[in-house]
Protein backbone atom coordinates (compact mmCIF):
# COMPACT_ATOMS: atom_id res chain seq x y z
CA UNK A 1 0.00 0.00 0.00
CA UNK A 2 1.15 3.51 -0.76
CA UNK A 3 2.16 5.87 2.02
CA UNK A 4 -0.68 8.30 2.58
CA UNK A 5 0.03 11.92 1.68
CA UNK A 6 -1.08 13.05 5.10
CA UNK A 7 -1.32 11.01 8.20
CA UNK A 8 -2.15 12.58 11.55
CA UNK A 9 -1.96 10.41 14.62
CA UNK A 10 -3.54 11.42 17.91
CA UNK A 11 -2.83 15.05 17.10
CA UNK A 12 -3.77 17.44 19.89
CA UNK A 13 -3.05 20.86 21.27
CA UNK A 14 -3.93 22.45 24.58
CA UNK A 15 -3.87 26.16 25.31
CA UNK A 16 -3.40 26.24 29.05
CA UNK A 17 -6.04 23.90 30.37
CA UNK A 18 -8.20 24.08 27.27
CA UNK A 19 -7.88 21.26 24.80
CA UNK A 20 -8.63 22.96 21.50
CA UNK A 21 -8.04 19.80 19.51
CA UNK A 22 -7.86 16.36 21.01
CA UNK A 23 -6.88 13.03 19.51
CA UNK A 24 -7.31 14.09 15.90
CA UNK A 25 -6.65 11.32 13.39
CA UNK A 26 -6.79 11.57 9.65
CA UNK A 27 -5.38 9.81 6.63
CA UNK A 28 -5.50 11.36 3.19
CA UNK A 29 -4.26 9.51 0.12
CA UNK A 30 -2.98 10.92 -3.12
CA UNK A 31 -5.72 12.63 -5.11
CA UNK A 32 -8.25 12.41 -2.32
CA UNK A 33 -10.48 15.24 -1.23
CA UNK A 34 -11.49 15.10 2.40
CA UNK A 35 -13.84 17.52 4.10
CA UNK A 36 -13.39 18.79 7.64
CA UNK A 37 -16.58 20.19 9.08
CA UNK A 38 -17.94 21.19 12.45
CA UNK A 39 -19.83 23.99 14.13
CA UNK A 40 -18.20 27.36 14.68
CA UNK A 41 -15.37 27.21 17.17
CA UNK A 42 -15.05 23.45 16.83
CA UNK A 43 -11.32 23.67 16.15
CA UNK A 44 -11.22 23.26 12.39
CA UNK A 45 -8.88 26.16 11.76
CA UNK A 46 -6.78 25.06 14.73
CA UNK A 47 -6.29 21.75 12.93
CA UNK A 48 -5.07 23.69 9.89
CA UNK A 49 -2.77 25.72 12.06
CA UNK A 50 -1.34 22.51 13.50
CA UNK A 51 -0.84 21.00 10.06
CA UNK A 52 1.01 24.09 8.80
CA UNK A 53 3.30 24.55 11.78
CA UNK A 54 1.60 27.72 13.03
CA UNK A 55 1.03 25.85 16.29
CA UNK A 56 3.17 23.02 17.53
CA UNK A 57 1.05 20.07 18.62
CA UNK A 58 1.28 19.25 22.31
CA UNK A 59 0.32 15.66 21.55
CA UNK A 60 0.62 13.25 18.66
CA UNK A 61 2.32 13.69 15.35
CA UNK A 62 1.61 14.17 11.67
CA UNK A 63 3.41 12.89 8.63
CA UNK A 64 3.66 14.08 5.06
CA UNK A 65 4.44 11.16 2.77
CA UNK A 66 5.73 9.36 5.81
CA UNK A 67 8.04 12.19 6.95
CA UNK A 68 7.42 13.52 10.40
CA UNK A 69 6.49 17.19 10.32
CA UNK A 70 6.36 18.01 14.04
CA UNK A 71 8.76 20.69 15.16
CA UNK A 72 9.27 22.09 11.69
CA UNK A 73 8.99 25.80 11.20
CA UNK A 74 6.19 27.13 9.08
CA UNK A 75 8.20 27.85 5.96
CA UNK A 76 9.82 24.43 6.23
CA UNK A 77 6.42 22.76 6.33
CA UNK A 78 5.45 24.67 3.20
CA UNK A 79 8.65 23.71 1.44
CA UNK A 80 8.03 20.10 2.44
CA UNK A 81 4.73 20.29 0.57
CA UNK A 82 1.78 21.53 2.61
CA UNK A 83 0.10 24.71 1.40
CA UNK A 84 -3.00 26.48 2.56
CA UNK A 85 -5.41 29.28 1.93
CA UNK A 86 -6.97 31.43 4.62
CA UNK A 87 -10.49 32.06 5.86
CA UNK A 88 -10.12 35.72 5.06
CA UNK A 89 -8.20 36.48 1.92
CA UNK A 90 -4.53 37.19 2.45
CA UNK A 91 -3.03 38.02 -0.89
CA UNK A 92 -0.05 40.29 -1.40
CA UNK A 93 -2.45 43.05 -2.21
CA UNK A 94 -0.31 45.63 -3.91
CA UNK A 95 1.59 43.13 -6.04
CA UNK A 96 0.26 42.10 -9.41
CA UNK A 97 -1.65 38.87 -9.91
CA UNK A 98 1.33 37.39 -11.73
CA UNK A 99 3.78 38.44 -9.02
CA UNK A 100 1.66 36.82 -6.35
CA UNK A 101 1.98 33.49 -8.09
CA UNK A 102 5.61 34.00 -9.08
CA UNK A 103 6.68 34.69 -5.49
CA UNK A 104 5.27 31.34 -4.48
CA UNK A 105 6.99 29.58 -7.39
CA UNK A 106 10.34 31.21 -6.76
CA UNK A 107 10.48 30.28 -3.11
CA UNK A 108 10.60 26.70 -4.22
CA UNK A 109 13.10 27.29 -6.97
CA UNK A 110 16.79 26.56 -6.79
CA UNK A 111 18.63 29.63 -7.96
CA UNK A 112 20.50 31.81 -5.56
CA UNK A 113 20.81 35.55 -5.11
CA UNK A 114 24.24 35.49 -6.70
CA UNK A 115 22.70 34.17 -9.91
CA UNK A 116 20.46 37.19 -10.08
CA UNK A 117 23.47 39.46 -10.07
CA UNK A 118 26.34 37.57 -11.59
CA UNK A 119 24.92 34.86 -13.78
CA UNK A 120 22.35 36.87 -15.55
CA UNK A 121 21.63 34.54 -18.51
CA UNK A 122 20.70 31.62 -16.32
CA UNK A 123 18.72 33.88 -14.03
CA UNK A 124 16.66 35.31 -16.86
CA UNK A 125 16.07 31.87 -18.31
CA UNK A 126 14.74 30.63 -15.00
CA UNK A 127 12.74 33.78 -14.58
CA UNK A 128 11.09 33.23 -17.96
CA UNK A 129 10.39 29.64 -17.10
CA UNK A 130 8.77 30.62 -13.82
CA UNK A 131 6.72 33.26 -15.56
CA UNK A 132 5.44 30.74 -18.08
CA UNK A 133 4.56 28.31 -15.35
CA UNK A 134 2.79 31.05 -13.42
CA UNK A 135 0.74 32.04 -16.46
CA UNK A 136 -0.11 28.40 -17.09
CA UNK A 137 -1.42 28.18 -13.59
CA UNK A 138 -3.42 31.39 -13.92
CA UNK A 139 -4.95 29.98 -17.09
CA UNK A 140 -6.51 27.12 -15.13
CA UNK A 141 -8.28 29.71 -13.04
CA UNK A 142 -9.19 31.92 -16.00
CA UNK A 143 -7.03 34.65 -14.54
CA UNK A 144 -4.39 34.92 -17.26
CA UNK A 145 -6.01 38.01 -18.76
CA UNK A 146 -5.74 39.67 -15.35
CA UNK A 147 -2.04 38.85 -14.86
CA UNK A 148 -0.95 42.48 -14.67
CA UNK A 149 -3.77 43.66 -12.42
CA UNK A 150 -2.96 44.65 -8.87
CA UNK A 151 -4.33 41.79 -6.77
CA UNK A 152 -6.40 44.11 -4.62
CA UNK A 153 -8.38 45.30 -7.64
CA UNK A 154 -9.74 41.86 -8.49
CA UNK A 155 -13.32 41.03 -7.58
CA UNK A 156 -13.74 38.90 -4.49
CA UNK A 157 -14.32 35.58 -6.22
CA UNK A 158 -11.20 35.99 -8.34
CA UNK A 159 -9.12 36.94 -5.32
CA UNK A 160 -10.16 33.63 -3.78
CA UNK A 161 -9.13 31.80 -6.91
CA UNK A 162 -5.83 33.65 -7.02
CA UNK A 163 -5.17 32.60 -3.45
CA UNK A 164 -5.65 28.98 -4.44
CA UNK A 165 -3.44 29.46 -7.49
CA UNK A 166 -0.75 30.97 -5.31
CA UNK A 167 -0.95 28.04 -2.90
CA UNK A 168 -0.64 25.63 -5.84
CA UNK A 169 2.45 27.44 -7.02
CA UNK A 170 4.35 26.35 -3.94
CA UNK A 171 4.37 22.90 -5.55
CA UNK A 172 2.67 21.25 -2.63
CA UNK A 173 1.41 17.70 -2.24
CA UNK A 174 -1.32 18.58 0.19
CA UNK A 175 -3.56 21.60 -0.10
CA UNK A 176 -5.52 22.89 2.84
CA UNK A 177 -8.47 25.05 1.86
CA UNK A 178 -10.02 27.08 4.64
CA UNK A 179 -13.59 27.99 3.68
CA UNK A 180 -12.84 28.75 0.05
CA UNK A 181 -16.49 29.41 -0.77
CA UNK A 182 -17.07 31.82 2.12
CA UNK A 183 -18.82 34.94 0.91
CA UNK A 184 -19.15 33.71 -2.66
CA UNK A 185 -22.34 33.88 -4.66
CA UNK A 186 -23.71 30.66 -6.21
CA UNK A 187 -22.13 31.32 -9.61
CA UNK A 188 -18.73 31.91 -8.04
CA UNK A 189 -19.13 28.81 -5.89
CA UNK A 190 -19.97 26.72 -8.95
CA UNK A 191 -16.91 28.08 -10.71
CA UNK A 192 -14.75 27.32 -7.68
CA UNK A 193 -16.10 23.79 -7.68
CA UNK A 194 -15.04 23.20 -11.25
CA UNK A 195 -11.64 24.74 -10.48
CA UNK A 196 -11.11 22.35 -7.60
CA UNK A 197 -12.01 19.45 -9.86
CA UNK A 198 -9.60 20.64 -12.54
CA UNK A 199 -6.68 21.01 -10.16
CA UNK A 200 -7.33 17.60 -8.70
CA UNK A 201 -7.30 15.99 -12.12
CA UNK A 202 -4.35 17.95 -13.31
CA UNK A 203 -2.09 17.85 -10.28
CA UNK A 204 -3.31 14.73 -8.48
CA UNK A 205 -2.84 16.46 -5.15
CA UNK A 206 -4.61 15.68 -1.92
CA UNK A 207 -6.97 18.29 -0.52
CA UNK A 208 -8.32 18.88 2.95
CA UNK A 209 -11.25 21.25 2.88
CA UNK A 210 -12.95 23.24 5.61
CA UNK A 211 -16.29 24.49 4.43
CA UNK A 212 -19.59 25.65 5.80
CA UNK A 213 -21.43 25.35 2.53
CA UNK A 214 -22.86 21.87 3.10
CA UNK A 215 -24.05 21.36 -0.44
CA UNK A 216 -20.50 22.01 -1.64
CA UNK A 217 -19.00 19.63 0.90
CA UNK A 218 -21.50 16.89 0.11
CA UNK A 219 -20.94 17.29 -3.59
CA UNK A 220 -17.16 17.15 -3.81
CA UNK A 221 -15.74 15.44 -0.74
CA UNK A 222 -14.98 11.76 -0.87
CA UNK A 223 -14.86 11.46 2.87
CA UNK A 224 -15.78 13.77 5.71
CA UNK A 225 -14.47 14.21 9.23
CA UNK A 226 -16.66 16.05 11.72
CA UNK A 227 -15.24 17.67 14.83
CA UNK A 228 -16.96 19.45 17.67
CA UNK A 229 -15.27 20.99 20.73
CA UNK A 230 -11.98 19.70 19.32
CA UNK A 231 -13.12 16.07 19.38
CA UNK A 232 -13.79 13.98 16.31
CA UNK A 233 -17.42 12.96 16.50
CA UNK A 234 -17.88 11.26 13.16
CA UNK A 235 -16.07 10.24 9.99
CA UNK A 236 -17.21 8.57 6.81
CA UNK A 237 -18.81 9.03 3.42
CA UNK A 238 -20.87 12.18 2.85
CA UNK A 239 -24.04 10.17 2.88
CA UNK A 240 -23.25 8.53 6.21
CA UNK A 241 -22.34 11.88 7.72
CA UNK A 242 -25.57 13.50 6.58
CA UNK A 243 -27.50 10.81 8.42
CA UNK A 244 -25.31 10.57 11.50
CA UNK A 245 -27.38 11.56 14.56
CA UNK A 246 -24.32 12.87 16.44
CA UNK A 247 -23.51 15.24 13.60
CA UNK A 248 -27.08 16.43 13.35
CA UNK A 249 -27.10 17.02 17.10
CA UNK A 250 -23.81 18.93 16.98
CA UNK A 251 -25.01 21.16 14.21
CA UNK A 252 -28.51 21.71 15.43
CA UNK A 253 -27.29 21.59 19.01
CA UNK A 254 -25.45 24.84 18.38
CA UNK A 255 -28.79 26.49 17.67
CA UNK A 256 -30.99 24.26 19.79
CA UNK A 257 -31.82 26.83 22.43
CA UNK A 258 -33.52 28.90 19.79
CA UNK A 259 -35.26 25.89 18.36
CA UNK A 260 -36.46 24.73 21.73
CA UNK A 261 -37.80 28.15 22.52
CA UNK A 262 -39.63 28.32 19.25
CA UNK A 263 -41.04 24.88 19.84
CA UNK A 264 -42.37 25.78 23.26
CA UNK A 265 -43.93 28.93 21.93
CA UNK A 266 -45.64 26.97 19.24
CA UNK A 267 -46.64 24.31 21.74
CA UNK A 268 -48.10 26.89 24.08
CA UNK B 1 23.28 83.83 -17.45
CA UNK B 2 22.36 86.10 -14.55
CA UNK B 3 24.09 85.33 -11.28
CA UNK B 4 20.83 84.60 -9.52
CA UNK B 5 20.09 81.69 -11.81
CA UNK B 6 23.60 80.33 -11.37
CA UNK B 7 23.16 80.47 -7.61
CA UNK B 8 19.78 78.80 -7.92
CA UNK B 9 21.18 75.94 -10.01
CA UNK B 10 24.00 75.43 -7.55
CA UNK B 11 21.56 75.39 -4.66
CA UNK B 12 19.39 72.83 -6.43
CA UNK B 13 22.44 70.66 -7.05
CA UNK B 14 23.42 71.00 -3.40
CA UNK B 15 19.91 70.01 -2.45
CA UNK B 16 20.08 66.96 -4.70
CA UNK B 17 23.41 66.02 -3.17
CA UNK B 18 22.33 66.12 0.45
CA UNK B 19 18.94 64.81 -0.65
CA UNK B 20 20.45 61.67 -2.09
CA UNK B 21 22.26 61.09 1.21
CA UNK B 22 18.94 61.48 3.03
CA UNK B 23 17.27 59.22 0.52
CA UNK B 24 19.74 56.38 1.09
CA UNK B 25 19.36 56.66 4.84
CA UNK B 26 15.58 57.00 4.58
CA UNK B 27 15.54 53.76 2.56
CA UNK B 28 17.00 51.95 5.54
CA UNK B 29 14.27 53.32 7.81
CA UNK B 30 11.51 52.55 5.39
CA UNK B 31 12.60 49.03 4.49
CA UNK B 32 12.93 47.98 8.10
CA UNK B 33 9.63 49.64 8.95
CA UNK B 34 7.95 47.95 6.02
CA UNK B 35 9.03 44.54 7.11
CA UNK B 36 8.75 44.55 10.91
CA UNK B 37 6.87 47.80 11.63
CA UNK B 38 9.78 49.04 13.69
CA UNK B 39 11.25 52.51 13.47
CA UNK B 40 14.89 51.69 13.84
CA UNK B 41 16.17 54.75 15.64
CA UNK B 42 19.64 53.26 15.66
CA UNK B 43 19.72 53.45 11.89
CA UNK B 44 21.25 56.95 11.87
CA UNK B 45 24.09 55.58 13.97
CA UNK B 46 24.92 53.03 11.31
CA UNK B 47 26.11 56.06 9.33
CA UNK B 48 28.42 56.87 12.19
CA UNK B 49 29.71 53.29 12.17
CA UNK B 50 30.24 53.65 8.44
CA UNK B 51 32.23 56.85 8.74
CA UNK B 52 34.55 55.46 11.44
CA UNK B 53 34.94 52.33 9.39
CA UNK B 54 36.02 54.43 6.42
CA UNK B 55 38.32 56.48 8.62
CA UNK B 56 40.18 53.47 9.97
CA UNK B 57 40.17 51.07 7.04
CA UNK B 58 41.41 53.60 4.52
CA UNK B 59 44.97 53.93 5.94
CA UNK B 60 45.10 50.15 6.41
CA UNK B 61 44.22 49.56 2.76
CA UNK B 62 46.71 52.16 1.60
CA UNK B 63 49.48 50.72 3.77
CA UNK B 64 48.71 47.27 2.39
CA UNK B 65 49.18 48.69 -1.06
CA UNK B 66 45.57 48.21 -2.03
CA UNK B 67 43.46 50.83 -3.70
CA UNK B 68 41.64 53.11 -1.26
CA UNK B 69 38.19 52.23 -2.58
CA UNK B 70 38.51 48.78 -1.01
CA UNK B 71 37.89 50.72 2.21
CA UNK B 72 34.37 51.40 0.95
CA UNK B 73 33.74 47.69 0.57
CA UNK B 74 35.13 47.14 4.05
CA UNK B 75 32.96 49.92 5.49
CA UNK B 76 29.86 48.43 3.88
CA UNK B 77 30.78 45.00 5.25
CA UNK B 78 31.32 46.38 8.75
CA UNK B 79 28.03 48.29 8.67
CA UNK B 80 26.17 45.21 7.46
CA UNK B 81 27.71 43.20 10.25
CA UNK B 82 26.73 45.77 12.87
CA UNK B 83 23.22 46.02 11.44
CA UNK B 84 22.70 42.26 11.52
CA UNK B 85 24.16 42.02 15.01
CA UNK B 86 21.85 44.74 16.34
CA UNK B 87 18.87 42.94 14.81
CA UNK B 88 19.86 39.51 16.12
CA UNK B 89 21.01 40.54 19.58
CA UNK B 90 18.66 43.38 20.44
CA UNK B 91 15.55 43.48 18.26
CA UNK B 92 14.74 39.87 17.55
CA UNK B 93 14.44 38.70 21.17
CA UNK B 94 12.38 41.77 22.05
CA UNK B 95 10.13 41.29 19.03
CA UNK B 96 9.44 37.73 20.07
CA UNK B 97 8.49 38.58 23.63
CA UNK B 98 7.29 42.13 23.66
CA UNK B 99 5.18 44.62 21.83
CA UNK B 100 6.03 47.13 19.14
CA UNK B 101 6.52 49.69 21.87
CA UNK B 102 9.22 47.71 23.64
CA UNK B 103 10.99 47.20 20.32
CA UNK B 104 10.85 50.94 19.68
CA UNK B 105 12.38 51.70 23.06
CA UNK B 106 15.05 49.09 22.40
CA UNK B 107 15.84 50.93 19.18
CA UNK B 108 16.33 54.20 21.05
CA UNK B 109 18.52 52.37 23.55
CA UNK B 110 20.61 50.88 20.73
CA UNK B 111 21.07 54.34 19.27
CA UNK B 112 22.36 55.73 22.58
CA UNK B 113 24.48 52.63 23.09
CA UNK B 114 26.19 52.93 19.72
CA UNK B 115 26.83 56.66 20.16
CA UNK B 116 28.31 56.21 23.61
CA UNK B 117 30.30 53.17 22.57
CA UNK B 118 31.80 55.21 19.76
CA UNK B 119 32.60 58.01 22.14
CA UNK B 120 34.36 55.61 24.49
CA UNK B 121 36.35 53.96 21.74
CA UNK B 122 37.13 56.88 19.45
CA UNK B 123 36.73 59.88 21.75
CA UNK B 124 34.31 62.74 21.39
CA UNK B 125 36.51 64.94 19.24
CA UNK B 126 35.80 64.96 15.50
CA UNK B 127 38.32 63.06 13.41
CA UNK B 128 39.09 63.96 9.82
CA UNK B 129 38.15 61.38 7.20
CA UNK B 130 40.39 61.22 4.16
CA UNK B 131 38.95 61.51 0.70
CA UNK B 132 38.61 58.39 -1.35
CA UNK B 133 37.26 59.64 -4.61
CA UNK B 134 37.97 62.93 -6.24
CA UNK B 135 36.03 64.00 -9.21
CA UNK B 136 37.09 67.04 -11.22
CA UNK B 137 34.94 70.14 -10.92
CA UNK B 138 32.76 70.72 -13.90
CA UNK B 139 32.29 74.04 -15.57
CA UNK B 140 29.24 74.48 -17.72
CA UNK B 141 28.93 78.03 -18.95
CA UNK B 142 29.08 80.18 -15.87
CA UNK B 143 28.14 77.35 -13.56
CA UNK B 144 31.04 75.76 -11.75
CA UNK B 145 29.90 72.53 -10.18
CA UNK B 146 31.80 70.80 -7.44
CA UNK B 147 32.92 67.34 -8.55
CA UNK B 148 31.90 65.78 -5.24
CA UNK B 149 28.37 67.03 -5.71
CA UNK B 150 28.09 65.35 -9.08
CA UNK B 151 29.67 62.16 -7.79
CA UNK B 152 27.37 62.02 -4.77
CA UNK B 153 24.29 62.46 -6.92
CA UNK B 154 25.49 59.83 -9.38
CA UNK B 155 26.24 57.28 -6.62
CA UNK B 156 22.92 58.01 -4.93
CA UNK B 157 20.87 57.63 -8.10
CA UNK B 158 22.70 54.45 -9.19
CA UNK B 159 22.25 52.83 -5.81
CA UNK B 160 18.55 53.69 -5.86
CA UNK B 161 18.11 52.24 -9.36
CA UNK B 162 19.97 49.10 -8.31
CA UNK B 163 17.75 48.79 -5.25
CA UNK B 164 14.61 49.12 -7.33
CA UNK B 165 15.87 46.38 -9.60
CA UNK B 166 16.70 44.24 -6.61
CA UNK B 167 13.30 44.69 -4.97
CA UNK B 168 11.27 44.24 -8.16
CA UNK B 169 13.16 41.45 -9.86
CA UNK B 170 15.09 39.25 -7.50
CA UNK B 171 13.72 36.48 -5.44
CA UNK B 172 14.93 37.98 -2.18
CA UNK B 173 13.53 41.37 -3.13
CA UNK B 174 10.18 39.84 -3.86
CA UNK B 175 10.19 37.94 -0.61
CA UNK B 176 10.93 41.20 1.18
CA UNK B 177 7.90 42.78 -0.43
CA UNK B 178 5.80 39.73 0.35
CA UNK B 179 6.82 39.72 4.02
CA UNK B 180 6.08 43.42 4.34
CA UNK B 181 2.62 42.96 2.82
CA UNK B 182 1.60 39.98 4.90
CA UNK B 183 4.20 38.23 6.99
CA UNK B 184 2.10 35.22 7.86
CA UNK B 185 0.94 34.59 4.31
CA UNK B 186 4.54 35.01 3.13
CA UNK B 187 5.74 32.29 5.49
CA UNK B 188 3.03 30.03 4.17
CA UNK B 189 4.40 30.54 0.68
CA UNK B 190 7.64 29.03 1.96
CA UNK B 191 9.41 32.32 2.61
CA UNK B 192 11.89 32.24 5.47
CA UNK B 193 10.75 35.33 7.33
CA UNK B 194 13.65 35.58 9.74
CA UNK B 195 16.17 35.32 6.97
CA UNK B 196 14.31 37.96 5.01
CA UNK B 197 14.35 40.31 8.01
CA UNK B 198 18.07 39.75 8.48
CA UNK B 199 18.69 40.54 4.83
CA UNK B 200 16.61 43.69 5.10
CA UNK B 201 18.76 44.91 7.97
CA UNK B 202 21.87 44.00 6.00
CA UNK B 203 20.77 46.00 2.98
CA UNK B 204 19.61 48.96 5.07
CA UNK B 205 22.93 49.10 6.91
CA UNK B 206 24.86 48.72 3.67
CA UNK B 207 22.98 51.70 2.28
CA UNK B 208 23.86 53.64 5.43
CA UNK B 209 27.53 52.90 4.78
CA UNK B 210 27.22 54.23 1.24
CA UNK B 211 25.45 57.27 2.64
CA UNK B 212 28.30 57.88 5.08
CA UNK B 213 30.77 57.73 2.20
CA UNK B 214 28.72 60.32 0.33
CA UNK B 215 28.28 62.49 3.39
CA UNK B 216 31.95 62.35 4.33
CA UNK B 217 32.88 63.42 0.83
CA UNK B 218 31.32 66.81 1.63
CA UNK B 219 31.77 66.96 5.40
CA UNK B 220 34.91 64.91 6.00
CA UNK B 221 34.62 64.45 9.75
CA UNK B 222 33.64 61.50 11.87
CA UNK B 223 32.03 62.16 15.25
CA UNK B 224 30.10 59.82 17.53
CA UNK B 225 26.89 61.79 16.94
CA UNK B 226 27.27 62.34 13.21
CA UNK B 227 24.30 60.06 12.61
CA UNK B 228 21.89 61.61 15.09
CA UNK B 229 20.75 64.67 13.15
CA UNK B 230 21.29 63.05 9.77
CA UNK B 231 19.23 60.08 10.91
CA UNK B 232 16.41 62.27 12.19
CA UNK B 233 16.19 64.22 8.95
CA UNK B 234 16.23 61.02 6.94
CA UNK B 235 13.46 59.75 9.17
CA UNK B 236 11.45 62.88 8.34
CA UNK B 237 12.14 62.12 4.68
CA UNK B 238 10.86 58.58 5.09
CA UNK B 239 7.69 59.80 6.78
CA UNK B 240 7.20 62.51 4.17
CA UNK B 241 7.47 59.99 1.34
CA UNK B 242 5.26 57.48 3.13
CA UNK B 243 7.04 55.20 5.55
CA UNK B 244 7.15 51.65 4.24
CA UNK B 245 7.29 52.85 0.64
CA UNK B 246 10.64 52.52 -1.11
CA UNK B 247 9.99 55.05 -3.90
CA UNK B 248 8.51 57.25 -1.16
CA UNK B 249 11.78 57.27 0.77
CA UNK B 250 13.71 58.26 -2.34
CA UNK B 251 11.28 61.05 -3.14
CA UNK B 252 11.11 62.20 0.48
CA UNK B 253 14.90 62.32 0.73
CA UNK B 254 15.26 64.44 -2.39
CA UNK B 255 12.44 66.78 -1.31
CA UNK B 256 13.91 67.29 2.16
CA UNK B 257 17.36 67.92 0.65
CA UNK B 258 15.96 70.52 -1.74
CA UNK B 259 13.88 72.20 0.95
CA UNK B 260 16.85 72.40 3.25
CA UNK B 261 19.24 73.76 0.69
CA UNK B 262 16.81 76.26 -0.87
CA UNK B 263 15.54 77.46 2.49
CA UNK B 264 19.10 78.02 3.64
CA UNK B 265 19.74 80.10 0.56
CA UNK B 266 16.56 82.10 0.26
CA UNK B 267 14.56 82.15 3.45
CA UNK B 268 16.41 85.16 4.83
CA UNK B 269 15.73 87.31 1.77
CA UNK B 270 12.16 86.12 1.38
CA UNK B 271 11.17 86.98 4.92
CA UNK B 272 13.21 90.17 5.10
CA UNK B 273 15.60 88.67 7.61
CA UNK B 274 12.93 87.63 10.11
CA UNK B 275 13.62 83.96 9.57
CA UNK B 276 17.27 83.28 8.92
CA UNK B 277 19.02 80.31 7.38
CA UNK B 278 19.67 79.06 10.91
CA UNK B 279 16.04 78.00 10.85
CA UNK B 280 16.50 75.48 8.06
CA UNK B 281 16.40 72.53 10.46
CA UNK B 282 13.24 73.91 12.01
CA UNK B 283 11.70 74.09 8.57
CA UNK B 284 12.60 70.47 7.88
CA UNK B 285 10.99 69.33 11.12
CA UNK B 286 8.09 71.67 10.49
CA UNK B 287 7.46 69.60 7.36
CA UNK B 288 7.17 66.52 9.55
CA UNK B 289 4.43 68.19 11.60
CA UNK B 290 2.58 69.36 8.51
CA UNK B 291 2.76 65.88 6.94
CA UNK B 292 1.50 64.25 10.08
CA UNK B 293 -1.40 66.66 10.19
CA UNK B 294 -2.35 66.75 6.53
CA UNK B 295 -1.41 63.36 5.11
CA UNK B 296 -0.12 61.05 7.83
CA UNK B 297 0.45 58.25 5.36
CA UNK B 298 2.93 60.42 3.41
CA UNK B 299 3.10 61.34 -0.26
CA UNK B 300 3.32 57.81 -1.64
CA UNK B 301 2.11 55.93 1.41
CA UNK B 302 -0.98 53.85 1.50
CA UNK B 303 -3.79 54.45 3.90
CA UNK B 304 -3.64 51.24 5.80
CA UNK B 305 -6.56 50.31 7.95
CA UNK B 306 -5.77 48.35 11.06
CA UNK B 307 -5.44 44.72 10.08
CA UNK B 308 -7.71 42.46 12.03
Amino acid sequence: MNTPVLEAKHLGIAFGGLKAVDDFNITINEGELVGLIGPNGAGKTTVFNLLTGVYQPTEGAFFLNGDKMNGKKMHEVVRAGIARTFQNIRLFKSMTVLENVMVAFEMNYKYKLADAFFRAPRYWKDEEEIKEKAIDLLRIFNLESKADYIANNLPYGQQRKLEIARALATGMKLLLLDEPAAGMNPTETAELLSCINVIRERFGIAILLIEHDMSLVMKICERIVVIDYGVTIARGLPKEIAENPKVIAAYLGADDEMDVEDDTKEGA
Amino acid sequence: MPDQIVTFILQVLNGLKIGSVYALVALGYTMVYGIIKLINFAHGDFIMVGSYALLYTMPIMVSLGMPAWIAVVMAIAICVLVGITVEKVAYKPVRKKGTNMSALITAIAMSLFLENLAQTIFGAAPKPVGTIFTFPDMIIGKVKVNGNTILTIIIGVSVMIALQFFVRKTRLGKSMRAVSEDGQAAILMGINKNRTITMTFAIGSGLAAVASLMYCASYPQATPTIGAMLGLKAFVAAVLGGIGSIPGAMLGGIVIGLVESLSKAYIGDLTGGVITSAFSDAIVFGILIVVLLVKPSGILGKNIGEKV
